[in-house]
């Protein structure tokens, strides 16, 4: 991953100073509780329900293995001895005190790391694909991409006090891994009929309480101008975004009002100043981030070994693994595993520091020292040789790692929800507890195949509700705590919203209205259909009737009991 | 005498912002003798009235955060001090204007921000070409205004081209390649 080199470094000491400056000022009370508010945000530290949650960027989900001994050290030190993988990749504590906060952000400098616009109004983590670098159907490595975009974007002096937050992912393979529809500005990798690098940019993606698909502003922006040009998309969007409303601040706000083609033409006559200015990039800079990704030079292998192939055939579980957390390298002979952060029963995303330790080991010992973050909240060795998958799974096994259940029913997206996050109208991780417990059996589970099961505790959507084949979305009912269901969203190229199937459900309900989604899907499925596609092929009403027949039988049986 | 950030020091300042009243006309509010800084509206209403006092150095003009710095361009040679007003201290639009008036309108002279102008903000409005930072009266004592200073220049070596900084930090400093660095 990117090495800093002594300017990054510098910016980062010198944030960790600011920081315990304006926390010092607080504390004393030269500071209000409105002036800290967005500098505390723009450090990733939220005031939560037990106590302020601190959020570490991880830039577009790289991470080294002696960031993650820093991460352990930070869950045992000043949390409870765990950490949690957030839904745009970032790392979160939810225990930290306040006071505590400098220091930790001194220690995280010391590795490379830092909280910078993980909150508040301002341009936020870039996010990319997790197998960037490594991914068999990438065209173009978003990595550097994202660092230039990082660099760009870190404590930008006009763009810091912006009408709301701002979000930019990058992909660069055939399938969309990093939600790019779902972003204020979602960039594309693509080459044009001359085979130079630019990008495809959209504008005005978003889920939260108004979901939108992002639009095409530009079909091919060249690589030298991508600076210039998104400069001009967050100055009209500075300018010109709704501040009377933060419901309505966001960018996608701002095209919708504005129509596509008008906001488009006020970014064109804006990037005509700014194009070939002193931010257009060069060779020479490109090539230098670049090099400053150590990327393992990975000489291709055997795409077989014989020791490997004899325990898929001996073990069935080592095999069933393989087939659900194992993934195609561009080099043969390698493969990248995701570590299932899903285990049932536990917090989706939450990791402990024994086992941010173990990861480290076995990025370590097998994957050169690097690890990704997900934003389905999972962990990834990106580069792993075959004949070394046998060992990581029983070491992965051994530490609760290697549920191998990723891209099914119990592979759940889900916020923190109202255990923790003051937004929240709901909790979510019980419902996804109790469903992980209902579809606990490994057989059921491949039998149901692919699906997303997405949940978020408030319209705020971090869980991604409207992208899941099944979002659950917590909602507040006169002081109780209530679900609507959606189905048919997809994330990816494809991405489309959810569509509500009817009057929300009771916490308790919960896993009784998947079960009915999932049996209507069994008695309806094509063979080799997904949920996904039994969904649109049947539509929505089809679920919505087995669903609340099936409640009101129970609801029906319930009272002939109590009768 | 009210005391604001200029230049990098800690200065005396008798420039008076004239601000409408609730429902007052630009084209009928009093003007105060002296140096005074007015608003956009009442410029561009009463320019051939104001244009002798813009000349002698005592007339400045302000924007608020909604106004286009674009009206101002044809002036900006005669002012010798043009203000940009923070409504709130999170309306950042007031960056964005001090960009577009230094780097594009090509404004020299004094860039001055009015309004809730806050220590936290000094780096980033200082990098957008405001060289004057008044807060409102009362917000700092002068021993905070002094220690405010520090604030100035809170980041050493920023990665952007900016108002203050013509080049970003990949046209302005060698930054060296990885093979460049001891291993």
């Amino acid at each position: 991953m990117y090495k800093y080199d002594e300017y990054d470094q510098r910016l980062v000491d010198e944030r960790v100073a600011q920081f315990a400056d304006q926390t010092g000022r607080y504390l004393a009370g030269e500071l209000s509780e409105d002036e800290y508010r967005p500098l505390r945000l723009q450090n990733g530290v939220y005031i939560q329900r037990h106590a302020p949650m601190l959020r570490i960027a991880v830039p577009y989900g790289n991470l080294r293995a002696e960031q993650l001994r820093t991460l352990a050290h930070i869950a045992r030190t000043y949390d409870r001895g765990y950490g949690h993988v957030s839904t745009r990749q970032n790392i979160q504590f939810n225990w930290p005190r306040l006071e505590d906060v400098p220091e930790i952000l001194g220690l995280l400098a010391g590795v490379q790391m830092h909280a910078i616009q993980t909150s508040g109004n301002c341009i936020r983590n870039v996010t990319a694909d997790a197998f960037a670098g490594v991914a068999a159907d990438e065209r173009i490595d978003p990595r550097p991409w994202c660092e230039i975009l990082r660099q760009w974007s870190t404590f930008h002096p006009e763009f810091a006090y912006l009408p709301r937050k701002f979000k930019i992912a990058v992909n660069g393979a055939e399938e969309d891994r990093a939600v790019i529809r779902a972003h204020d500005i979602g960039l594309e990798l693509v080459r044009d009929a001359a085979g130079e690098t630019g990008f495809r940019v959209l504008v005005g993606g978003g889920l939260g309480r108004t979901p939108v698909i992002g639009e095409e502003v530009a079909v091919f922006v060249p690589w030298r101008q991508i600076l210039n040009y998104c400069e001009a998309i967050l100055r009209v969007y500075n300018l010109h975004g709704r501040r009377d409303n933060a419901y309505k601040a966001r960018i996608k706000i701002l095209v919708k009002a504005l129509g596509v083609p008008e906001f488009a033409r006020q970014v064109e006559a804006e990037f005509a100043h700014l194009k070939d200015g002193p931010s257009t990039l060069t060779e020479a800079e490109v090539a230098r981030v670049v090099g400053r990704f150590d990327d393992p030079v990975l000489a291709p292998l055997p795409p077989t070994d014989a020791a490997h192939e004899a325990r898929l055939a001996a073990d069935k579980a080592f095999a069933a693994w393989v087939r659900r957390n194992v993934r195609a390298h561009k080099v043969t002979g390698y493969a990248s595993v995701v570590l299932s952060l899903k285990k049932h029963g536990v917090a989706p995303g939450d990791v402990s520091a024994e086992q941010f330790e173990l990861v480290a080991d076995l990025a370590e010992e097998f994957a050169f020292g690097e690890i990704r973050s997900t934003h389905e909240q999972n962990l990834v060795l990106p580069s792993v040789r075959v004949a070394d998958l046998h060992a990581v799974w029983q070491r992965a096994r051994a530490a609760g790692l290697a549920t191998p259940n990723i891209g099914l029913l119990t592979d759940i997206i889900s916020c923190p929800g109202g255990d923790f996050c003051n937004l929240a109208n709901a909790k979510s991780i019980p419902i996804a507890n109790a469903i992980q417990a209902r579809f606990d059996d490994l057989d059921y589970l491949y039998d149901i195949g692919e699906i997303e099961l997405n949940i978020s505790g408030c319209m705020n959507a971090c869980g991604h509700h409207h992208v899941g084949h099944i979002g659950v979305l917590g909602v507040d009912k006169n002081g109780q705590e209530w679900y609507q269901v959606t189905i048919g969203g997809e994330q990816g190229n494809r991405t489309a919203l959810g569509k509500v199937i009817g009057p929300s459900f009771a916490a308790e309900e919960m896993p009784d209205v998947i079960t009915s989604l999932i049996n209507n899907y069994i008695d309806n499925r094509h063979d080799g259909e997904r949920f996904l596609d039994t969904v649109r092929r049947v539509g929505v009403e089809s679920f919505k009737t087995r669903v609340y027949a099936e409640r009101d039988a129970r609801q029906h049986a319930k009272e002939v009991i109590n009768a | 005498m009210p005391e604001i950030i200029k230049n990098g020091r800690v200065q005396h300042d008798d420039w008076q912002v004239v601000r409408l009243a609730e429902g007052e006309a630009a084209s009928a509010t009093a003007l105060p003798a002296g140096r005074v800084i007015v608003p956009l509206a009442a410029w561009l209403l009463r320019r051939d009235e104001l244009l002798a006092r813009a000349d002698a150095g005592v007339l400045g003009v302000w924007l608020a955060a909604s106004d286009d710095p674009a009206a101002l361009a044809p002036d900006l040679l005669r002012l010798q001090l043009v203000a940009v007003d923070f409504p709130k201290f999170a309306d950042g639009r007031g960056y964005s204007i001090a960009t577009l008036l230094r780097t594009r309108h090509g404004y020299a002279g004094e860039l001055r921000a009015i309004g809730e102008v806050l220590r936290d903000q000094f780096d980033y409005l200082g990098r957008c070409g405001f060289d004057a930072l008044q807060p409102a009266p009362g917000r700092y004592t002068p021993a905070q205004l002094q220690a405010a200073l520090a604030s100035l220049a809170t980041f050493s070596t920023p990665y952007q081209a900016s108002a203050t900084h013509p080049q970003p930090l990949f046209r302005r400093a060698h930054r060296p390649a990885a093979h460049e660095e001891a291993a």
